[in-house]
């Protein structure tokens, strides 16, 4: 009964950072059907940015909070900054190729950036300062870290901002009108270009945070963590329906609890195929996903 | 200056401010403090080399370089011409002999690498038939080369099986391996297939990594044997192992060029162009009478078998096998290479392993930065050459040219 | 009424898909206050010509002119707030947002919010039965009420000049009787100039000042509506007798 409790804690945490990334991969794929393979990175970006920034704002002797704040927003404002100029640089010039080259040159960006990474920081683990949050409580005999209950605050505050953003501003009906028909929304004077940097950038903002949410909870980053939770966060976004904002969420915390069970009752060193299953079955049997998905042009 | 001239500096100036945005903050933040050098130093390399590309282009737009283009369209016009007059075959047999006296000519370490550049032409004409002749995009083909090589391994190491027959059988494993990823997921539709297979490779990879009673995990599998051979000498026929690189190279040489062959005849077979049929038009195809999924599954499973024979080699040649060889990031490699090259060609096939695997071998000082310079690579060629360095010639349009 | 300048003026424009020229050489004119229809047969580059006005469409060559500019070449999105507002063939609402949002999304562009919701009022007046249906998706509307719903949201963005793209398309009579007298009255009491593209050519030709006949890409007459709706040749070829 504890150990179920305790997995449903971190089922719960480690499924709302899937549900971050998994955003940026459905908001993508829903406006212009690519798979962005260099949004793993952009993730792994965001740990770094976390790690720098908190770093240096530790060592100018401000507080832990605002440290945290602080890191976050700018990291994500640069993780906003990155994922816009790999949408300028290596898929707006191919709009109107096949899908087969877009698909490509994501692939390309993601090796690029995974690598540029490298390069600049290291191949060897980089860790967080261990003393910014530390402790926790029990709850019903299960442990819940101050880290889980910070990273399962701030995620359930960027859903619901993004959901308030997508289904109540102007600028969000603006997106999903791009994403269901580009032609008409340009007649209605929408520049889907601006629209599409935009989805670009919200889903990076999304993706770094959980990616210094990460780096926070396991104390240390590195260059190549983006790419398993990236195929995970995908698998996610097909669970739940791609395109479809609500269902990434949920298709995130899914995931994120059966991995989670897995682990716990299943195999640990198995943990990562499961995800890969589900994604196949998913993919198999219903390619819709769970709350169906919101794509209209689906070929290739 | 013209409006649009002007236009393309300010675009120049942004993109220059941005990258500055984007590259400090990775370079210049550190818990000591702040620092400069390194990033501007980096940052004025690359804006220099933008607008010297910039101006060039510029230049170009003007018609400076016209007087350049007679010259040059008359050269290539020769060399077109003396390339027709030169019979095919004539050139093959050069290119053939140059390969045979390889060895002869060089020293062990471009055996190394040779042997290397083979084994990935294997690979990349393997991919070939899936992705530029099916079009079916796989990000997880390393994992038949991790099966061929495993069924090696173990078939060598605890039953003591030889070399040549290991090879039609792990070709054989690696081609059911194939039908067992490809029937889930054949019917997806073409950018999930990329996701699922790269799922699947990770699922081989993390299988090898932890079926520990079965491939040792982590650790590998040791003493391999090399491939063997009977030679005749002082009247009687005694048996030898081929493990020097020279015996290697050939074994791996002779190995290619069946493969090429083959490649070559799936072509233009009748196969071939049904292969071709789906890819252009999948529904059209299917009218016509044209088993999608089943000639989807074929190729699948002829990819998967040259990956095998690969993996094969690799096994016997390296003596040792781990699962560390298998990552996502060597599929990423060949599918690099027949990208580069051209999808659908086997010349371009031949020329993406040879930029690949050769040249870095040539700046070995910025081994570090291969990967990151393919990546960019890859990218840059789908936007100003998608069809490849060497284009296949009978690739029409795509059907999935539209819009 | 002719001496004034045209609202809107094609010269000579050229339009392609790939290597087919979908129209070839179109010009016309249209001058402020009228409605003048554009008929032809299936395939006979309506919906191109409305497209390349548009600037969905980018002319191969020929030029656009619009209230003074030349548009050709412009994004379609820098037109609606220009007053040139389309109702593109088979209607095209966005089937995920709401009958609210899509009238929204007509005045996208629009800043002024207590106009804006002046104009949603009206077109709930003028369409009741789109009140009705506020809050249900676009895509789970009936043929005829997506025709309601697409020229409200053309409304929206209170345009000048509005192009149709056969608003009576595969809609009962009675419907078709209702979006017409909605097409005079934008015409009559707003003053929106109006270019209407309709198979049903007796109809368009009765609601129009001026008429232009297309076939395989060109203009192969245009006179008054009147004198089209009486002409043999037309009466034969697009009446029905
Ligand atoms: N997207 C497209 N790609 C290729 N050809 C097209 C495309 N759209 C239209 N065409 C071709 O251009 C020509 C003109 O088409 P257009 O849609 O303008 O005709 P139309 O007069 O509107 O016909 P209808 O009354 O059936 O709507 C047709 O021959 C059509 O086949
Ligand atoms: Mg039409």
């Amino acid at each position: 009964m504890e150990f179920l409790l305790q997995q449903l804690v971190n089922g719960i945490t480690l499924g709302g950072v899937y549900a971050l990334v998994a955003l940026g991969y459905t908001m993508v794929y829903g406006i212009i059907q690519l798979i962005n393979f260099a949004h793993g990175e952009i993730y792994a970006a965001g740990g770094y940015m976390g790690v720098i920034l908190i770093s240096w704002l530790f060592a100018q002797g401000y507080p832990p909070a605002i440290c945290l704040g602080a890191a976050l927003l700018l990291a994500m404002g640069y993780c906003a900054l990155l994922a816009m100029a790999v949408e300028k640089v290596a898929y707006k010039p191919l709009r109107h190729s096949s899908r087969l080259s877009v698909l490509l040159s994501a692939l390309g960006m993601s090796i690029f950036l995974q690598n540029g990474l490298m390069l600049t920081q290291g191949v060897y683990d980089r860790a967080y300062p261990g003393e910014m949050v530390q402790g926790g409580f029990e709850v019903a005999g299960a442990v819940v870290s101050y880290m889980q209950v910070i990273i399962v605050s701030v995620t359930i505050v960027l859903l619901l901002a993004l959901n308030l953003l997508v289904f109540k501003t102007r600028i969000g009906k603006a997106m999903r009108a791009t994403a269901q028909d580009k032609t008409m929304s340009a007649l209605v004077g929408i520049n889907s270009s601006r629209i599409i940097s935009l989805t670009f950038a919200i889903g990076a903002a999304l993706a770094c945070a959980a990616g210094i949410m990460v780096g926070l909870y396991y104390g240390s980053v590195r260059y190549d963590m983006g790419f398993v939770p990236g195929i995970k966060a995908f698998s996610a976004a097909v669970l739940g329906g791609i395109g479809n904002i609500t269902g990434a969420m949920i298709g995130g915390l899914l995931i994120g609890m059966i991995e989670v069970f897995a682990a716990g009752y299943i195999s640990s060193e198995y943990k990562d195929v499961f995800a890969f299953i589900i994604l196949i079955a998913v993919l198999y049997f219903m390619p819709t996903g769970i709350m169906g998905e919101n794509v209209d042009d689906t070929r290739v | 200056m013209t409006i649009r001239a002007s236009k393309l500096w300010l675009g120049y100036g942004v993109a220059m401010a941005w990258f500055f945005v984007l590259l400090w903050p990775l370079l210049g933040i550190k818990a000591e403090g702040l620092e400069f050098a390194e990033s501007i130093s980096i940052w004025l390399k690359v804006a220099v080399a933008a607008a010297i590309l910039l101006g060039l282009h510029q230049l170009k737009q003007g018609g400076l370089f016209r007087f350049l283009e007679k010259p040059t369209q008359a050269a290539s016009a020769a060399a077109d011409a003396l390339a027709a007059r030169v019979p095919r075959w004539l050139a093959l047999c050069a290119v053939a002999a140059c390969a045979l006296a390889f060895p002869m000519l060089t020293e062990r370490y471009a055996h190394d690498v040779a042997i290397s550049v083979l084994v990935y032409i294997i690979l990349g004409l393997g991919l070939n038939v899936v992705v530029g002749l099916a079009g079916l995009l796989d990000l997880g083909y390393i994992a038949f080369f991790g099966v061929g090589a495993y069924t090696y391994a173990l078939l060598s190491v605890h039953f003591e099986l030889s070399f040549w027959l290991c090879l039609p059988i792990a070709a054989c494993f690696s081609a059911i391996a194939g039908c067992i990823i490809g029937y889930p997921t054949l019917r997806m539709r073409g950018d999930y297939l990329a996701i699922v297979t790269l799922g699947f490779g990770e699922i081989v990879r993390i299988v090898i990594n932890n079926w520990m009673s079965l491939t040792n995990g982590p650790n590998g599998v040791l003493g391999i044997k090399s491939p063997g051979a009977y030679w005749f000498k002082d009247g009687s026929f005694e048996h030898i192992w081929l493990n020097s690189l020279e015996q290697l190279y050939y074994i791996i040489l002779g190995l290619a060029m069946l493969t090429i062959v083959a490649v070559y005849r799936l072509n233009y077979s009748r196969i071939g162009r049904a292969f071709e049929a789906v890819r252009e038009d999948q529904t059209a195809a299917e009218l016509m009478g044209v088993n999608t999924l089943r000639l989807k599954l074929l190729a699948y499973a002829m990819g998967a078998v040259f990956g095998g024979i690969a993996g094969t080699f690799f096994a016997a040649r390296m003596k040792f096998v781990s699962p560390e060889s298998f990552t996502f990031i060597e599929s990423a490699m060949v599918l690099a290479m027949v990208v580069l090259g051209g999808m659908g060609s086997i010349p371009g096939v031949i020329l993406g392993s040879l930029a690949l695997i050769a040249l870095p071998e040539v700046f070995r000082g910025f081994e570090m930065y291969r990967m990151f310079v393919f990546g960019g690579v890859m990218a840059v060629m789908m936007i100003f050459r998608p069809k490849g360095l060497w284009p296949a010639k009978r690739m029409g349009a795509r059907s999935e040219e539209r819009d | 009424m002719t001496e004034q300048t045209p609202i809107l003026e094609l010269k000579n424009v050229t339009s392609a898909y790939g290597r087919i020229k979908a129209i070839k050489g179109i010009s016309l004119k249209v001058y402020p206050g009228e409605v003048v229809s554009i008929i032809g047969a299936n395939g006979a580059g309506k919906s191109t010509t409305l497209m390349s006005i548009s600037g969905v469409i980018k002319p191969t060559s020929g030029e656009v002119w619009y209230a003074g500019d030349r548009i050709d070449g412009l994004a379609p999105d820098l037109l609606p707030s220009r007053g040139l507002c389309q109702v593109p063939e088979g209607r095209r609402i966005f089937p995920r947002l709401t009958v609210e949002e899509n009238l929204d999304m007509g005045a996208f562009f629009r800043k002024d919010t207590d106009a804006i919701n002046h104009d949603k009022n009206r077109v709930f007046q003028m369409f009741p039965i789109l009140l009705e249906r506020r809050k249900q998706h676009g895509g789970t509307l009936s043929g005829g009420e997506q025709q309601m719903l697409a020229m409200g949201r053309a409304l929206m963005g209170r345009p000048k000049l509005l192009l149709l793209d056969e608003p009576s398309l595969g809609l009962a009579p009675l419907i078709v009787q209702q979006i017409f007298r909605i097409i005079r009255e934008i015409n009559e009491v707003d003053g929106v100039t109006v270019v209407l593209v309709e198979q049903n050519a007796n109809l368009a030709l009765k609601s129009s000042s001026r008429g232009y006949v297309l076939e395989t890409g060109n203009v192969v007459m245009e006179d008054d509506a009147q004198a089209l709706l009486v002409n043999p040749a037309i009466r034969a070829a697009y009446l029905g007798e």
